[in-house]
């Protein structure tokens, strides 16, 4: 009836998950009597949870991976505090083998899946369709499906928490460790299922982002005149949809042999686990980019907007961006040259990763002369742009050094490229995610985040990352391979309780995040953003209000060069008057749908019950997801009019703040 | 045309150029893999003794230099990048009056040319080391000698290391006791999960997979113990993948040989089955006679197709051979 579950699932002899499992259950259940004693359900379930406006879904993607941020950070410093104590034997530090295990392959899947990726999706999603000039992204409905089913993925991998094991065979589950001959338990199924399930959210969140990119831009908004923050972001949806389908295939041939005695990348009968190593990177080289990419467009619309200047050499970056999405799928092989590809293959991919250098190389001096001539405002989105500009530079040339073959050879797998990466992922991917939390929030919320606490947090993070991190470097030249649940090398041992410290550092920076957020939203009033320009900004999304309007835009602006909205700032500025009041007309917008809550629901019924076999069970997910499809499908009505005069009102209001504004700048 | 520009920055006669001339036997080698990286490694060595900034072999110090000499060309670029980036956001902050405000400097066709330029110009010249260095360590390639490799096959197990001498008809686990100044040519596999055979002083490391054979030349310019170790997760049990690989006088070595051939248990089918059995040695075991042909076993009973065979000793033809 139940599979494989049984009791023995409950983790009841590890203190240390059982005691989180309940902790966090505690935790869900406060907030959720809190919402339930306050009687928010019905806000929450009409304006978020069934809400398919781009903005509600972008920023439920940005507050899942804050939260999971926090799930993936508590990861990183358990192995941090664990290493640091782990010289000797098996028993060393504090966590068994089989628990480290678990918590490494945890953290690497949720930082990136479950971090990462929905920091840079929900920042693309809230921001790309107001850039444009857009009402919203292509499919409404199917975006609020792609955020809930991603989040289905993550409620998988935190289940495994409470009932059963996680993976213990590393965030990419090579084979044949993750075959079941070596992995017999449901571990690698969890990691399997969830990032399965996450995976077609995110591709279908892919398509949607590039359809709405190529279809839905506001009149004159030609390609070449799309702020950089839409170029990254159309050149990282494409990789997404590019990519994704080779992680799908992968994982599906994987869970054929494991479900049913397939011998894609087994051992035997002519299985060829390298086979795997090959595909995996081939999705897994573009999806550094994915992340890296929109990060890039974050620095440079944040750069641009504070030097008071348009961003150098636009046409350049373009180029660039799309250099690099294109050369990202052609470097997958320099993750495991020690496969021992022969010298032309290994030669030909070093050179080719080390040509992706170039275009990010001129992205940073771009960057750099965007400020000559600029008037900087050193505000906290600029100094997570500044440290991103020197730590990321740093860890280029890392990463260049490791492109070499031969120095591959000496520190593929060590700690050398543990600090290789992170120093491109937290100084690429988190910094730009927290620069554009910072610089957008004003824009969805209405209020802008307190000075102070954002750049503590920076100083945190970035000294911390420095400090955690620079060690690593030297230990994986004295040869300290990652994953090791204990060690025998001494010497090894001071270098660890230092990056110990900076990890520290780095959680009073994530500290420093949460007490931003409290202490803005208590003192949101004074911090209030009124005027919809908190930053002098150049792009469209400021044209409109803080927070914009369900519909975005009154009417669709009308582009006539880059920059779009600086361009219409500047002539009413010139004029001294605002253009002329537009005809007003009603605006069409979708419903809201449940589809995506209830596909998500079944989705973790259908991922929970095939990692423990209860076939009923998915047989019911299934078709309860589909069914939710065909209930969408049947929908009679799937638009509401807000009718012109309500446009007109709101509009009114919105030119009397920018005609106020325009009289400031007039006497000023 | 790359012969040039490497020795541009590798001048030939530098005391560490000479230093290795003198080294035991090793195959030729560009002058930029022999050179010393400007003399900034023996500051990094002091800190990194015992790892891959302290090789005690050809393979390693050729390695160490490319790594030491692209770390510093890079330099070259990195520095000046972070101190414009600083200088520049510093002068031009928005309170500096006597910065000069060109709100709409957007573009310049030189500044361009030039970024676009840096770059690429050195990516083209570490590219140029990039080609050199993977063929001169290809890890198939043979170590030139006038003494014969010795030949030693290797076995990742869950989890332990088997190194059988084939020539020699031994076999032990978890040590490795080599000749110096001999080169040494693996032929590694897996019995189980995938594991990287790395001894960080000696150089290159290499995947052993199941059902493939890979081959690595590595030689110990002197007698002495290096750590060896998998650089690849394997596992419960995979802290403890490691050994010593201990390096020789040619005499001591031929006594060890001597003195282990015959002695002990034979690792037949039976022993070979107990090491198959999950779990780690704490110490190393010797076997003084073992089942001829237990390579080829190993490696075959994972896979049946006829193109997999290895083509074990053919030294430097095409490593994909081996791998499809």
């Amino acid at each position: 009836m139940l599979g494989k579950l049984t009791w023995a699932a409950i983790p009841t002899d590890e203190p240390i998950a059982l005691i989180t499992v309940l902790v966090v259950l505690l935790g869900i259940g406060a907030v959720l009597a809190w919402i339930t004693v306050k009687g928010h359900w019905t806000y929450l379930w009409k304006e978020w949870i069934t809400s398919v406006d781009h903005k509600r879904v972008g920023v439920m993607y940005f507050l899942l991976g804050l939260v999971m941020l926090l799930r993936g950070f508590a990861d990183a410093i358990m192995m941090r505090t664990h290493q640091a104590l782990a010289v000797g034997g098996a028993d060393a530090g504090y966590l068994a083998p089989d628990h480290f295990n678990q918590i490494f392959s945890a953290h690497g899947t949720i930082m990136i899946f479950f971090t990462a990726m929905p920091f840079m999706v929900g920042l693309m999603n809230y921001v790309v369709p107001l850039q444009i000039g857009a009402r919203d992204v292509a499919y409404p409905t199917l975006n609020s499906v792609s955020f809930w089913i991603t989040a289905a993925g993550m409620a998988l991998i935190n289940i495994s928490l409470g009932v059963g094991v996680y993976s213990r065979a590393g965030w990419l589950a090579y084979p044949p460790l993750s075959e079941l001959q070596f992995s017999p338990d449901v571990g690698v199924d969890y990691h399997l299922w969830a990032l399965q399930i996450s995976g077609v959210g995110t591709l279908m969140s892919g398509i949607n982002l590039v359809a709405t990119i190529f279809k839905m831009r506001a009149p004159g908004m030609t390609l070449t005149r799309m702020p950089i923050f839409c170029w990254t972001a159309l050149a990282s949806n494409l990789l997404i949809v590019a990519a994704f389908p080779i992680l799908t295939a992968t994982f599906a041939m994987l869970l054929l042999d494991r479900y049913l005695g397939f011998h894609f990348f087994t051992n035997d009968a002519g299985g060829n686990a390298m086979m795997y190593v090959n595909l995996i990177w081939a999705w897994g080289h573009p999806e550094v980019y994915i992340l890296i990419l929109p990060a890039f467009g974050v620095f440079s619309e944040v750069i641009s907007t504070f030097s008071g200047k348009p961003l150098f050499g636009y046409r350049s970056m373009i180029a660039a961006t799309m250099v690099i999405c294109v050369l990202s799928f052609m470097v997958w092989l320099h993750h495991f040259f020690t496969m021992g590809g022969g010298a032309d293959v290994n030669a030909f991919f070093g050179i080719m990763t080390m040509i992706i250098s170039v275009p990010t190389g001129v992205k940073v001096f771009n960057w750099m002369f965007t400020m000559y001539g600029g008037r900087v405002r050193f505000t906290a989105p600029v100094l997570w742009t500044i440290g991103f500009m020197i730590t990321f530079v740093i860890g280029g040339m890392t990463g260049v050094m490791l492109a070499i073959p031969p120095n591959d050879f000496l520190l593929h797998n060590s700690l050398f490229l543990i600090a290789h990466f992170h120093n491109v992922v937290i100084g690429g991917v988190v910094f730009g995610a927290l620069a554009g939390y910072m610089y957008w929030f004003p824009k969805a919320f209405g209020f802008r985040l307190h000075e102070g606490w954002g750049k503590a947090s920076f100083w945190f993070w970035c000294i911390g990352f420095y400090i955690a991190f620079m060690p690593l470097y030297g230990l994986g030249l004295m040869g300290m391979t990652r994953r090791m649940q204990h060690y025998d090398n001494p010497a090894w041992q001071p270098w660890l309780v230092v990056a110990m410290f900076g990890t520290v550092l780095i959680f009073f920076g994530i500290v420093c995040l949460v007490i931003q957020l409290a202490v803005s939203i208590r003192r949101r009033e004074a911090l209030a953003d009124t005027t919809g320009d908190p930053w002098d900004g150049r792009s469209l999304e400021w044209i409109t209000t803080s927070p914009p309007p369900s519909f975005n835009f009154s009417v669709l602006p009308d582009v006539r060069g880059e920059e779009a909205y600086w361009g219409i700032k500047q002539a009413a500025l010139r004029a001294r008057r605002l253009a002329d009041k537009p005809v007003y007309e009603p605006i069409h917008l979708p419903h809201n749908s449940p589809t995506g809550f209830f596909t998500a629901f079944f989705a973790v019924v259908l991922g929970f019950a095939m990692i423990w076999h209860i076939w009923w069970l998915a047989i019911l997910g299934l078709v309860g997801a589909f069914a939710g499809f065909v209930v969408f499908a049947w929908r009679d009505e799937d638009e509401y009019e807000v009718p012109a005069a309500e446009v007109a009102a709101y509009d009114e209001q919105r030119r009397a703040i920018r005609q106020s504004l325009v009289d400031t700048e007039a006497r000023a | 045309m790359s012969e040039s520009i490497l020795q541009a920055v590798a001048p030939a006669g530098s005391p560490a150029a000479a230093a290795n001339a003198t080294a035991s036997p090793q195959r030729p080698r560009h002058p930029l893999l022999r050179s010393r990286a400007f003399g900034v490694a023996p500051l990094l060595l002091t800190a990194c003794s015992g790892g891959v900034l302290d090789p005690k072999g050809p393979i390693g110090d050729a390695e160490r230099s490319i790594l030491l000499n692209s770390f510093v060309i890079m330099l070259f670029v990195v520095v000046p990048v972070i101190v414009l980036t600083l200088a520049f956001a510093w002068w031009f902050r928005a309170s500096n009056p006597r910065a000069k405000y060109m709100p709409d400097w957007v573009y310049s066709g030189r500044i361009e040319f030039i970024v676009w330029s840096i770059p690429a110009l050195v990516v083209m010249f570490l590219g140029g080391i990039a080609w050199v260095g993977s063929h001169d360590l290809d890890p198939w390639a043979r170590i030139e000698s006038k003494k014969p490799p010795v030949e030693i096959q290797v076995v990742s197990l869950d989890w332990k290391w088997l190194f059988i001498y084939p020539d020699q008809g031994i076999a032990t686990v978890n040590e490795l006791v080599v000749p110096a100044q001999t080169p040494l040519h693996f032929h590694l596999t897996s019995a189980t999960v995938m594991n990287s055979f790395f001894v960080p002083q000696l150089g290159s490391q290499i995947y052993t997979m199941a059902g493939m054979e890979s081959q690595l030349n590595l030689l110990a310019h002197a007698p002495g113990v290096f750590d060896g170790l998998s650089a690849q997760f394997s596992g419960e049990g995979f802290p403890e993948m490691r050994f010593k690989l201990r390096a020789l006088a040619d005499a001591d070595y031929a006594a060890w040989i001597d003195g282990r051939r015959g002695a002990g248990d034979r690792l037949d089918a039976a022993a070979y089955r107990t090491l198959l059995q999950p779990g780690v040695e704490k110490q190393p075991r010797y076997f003084g006679a073992v089942e001829s042909n237990l390579f080829q076993h190993i490696l075959m009973q994972s896979h049946t197709l006829p193109a997999m065979k290895a083509q074990a000793g053919n030294g430097e033809t095409a490593a994909s051979a081996h791998m499809h």
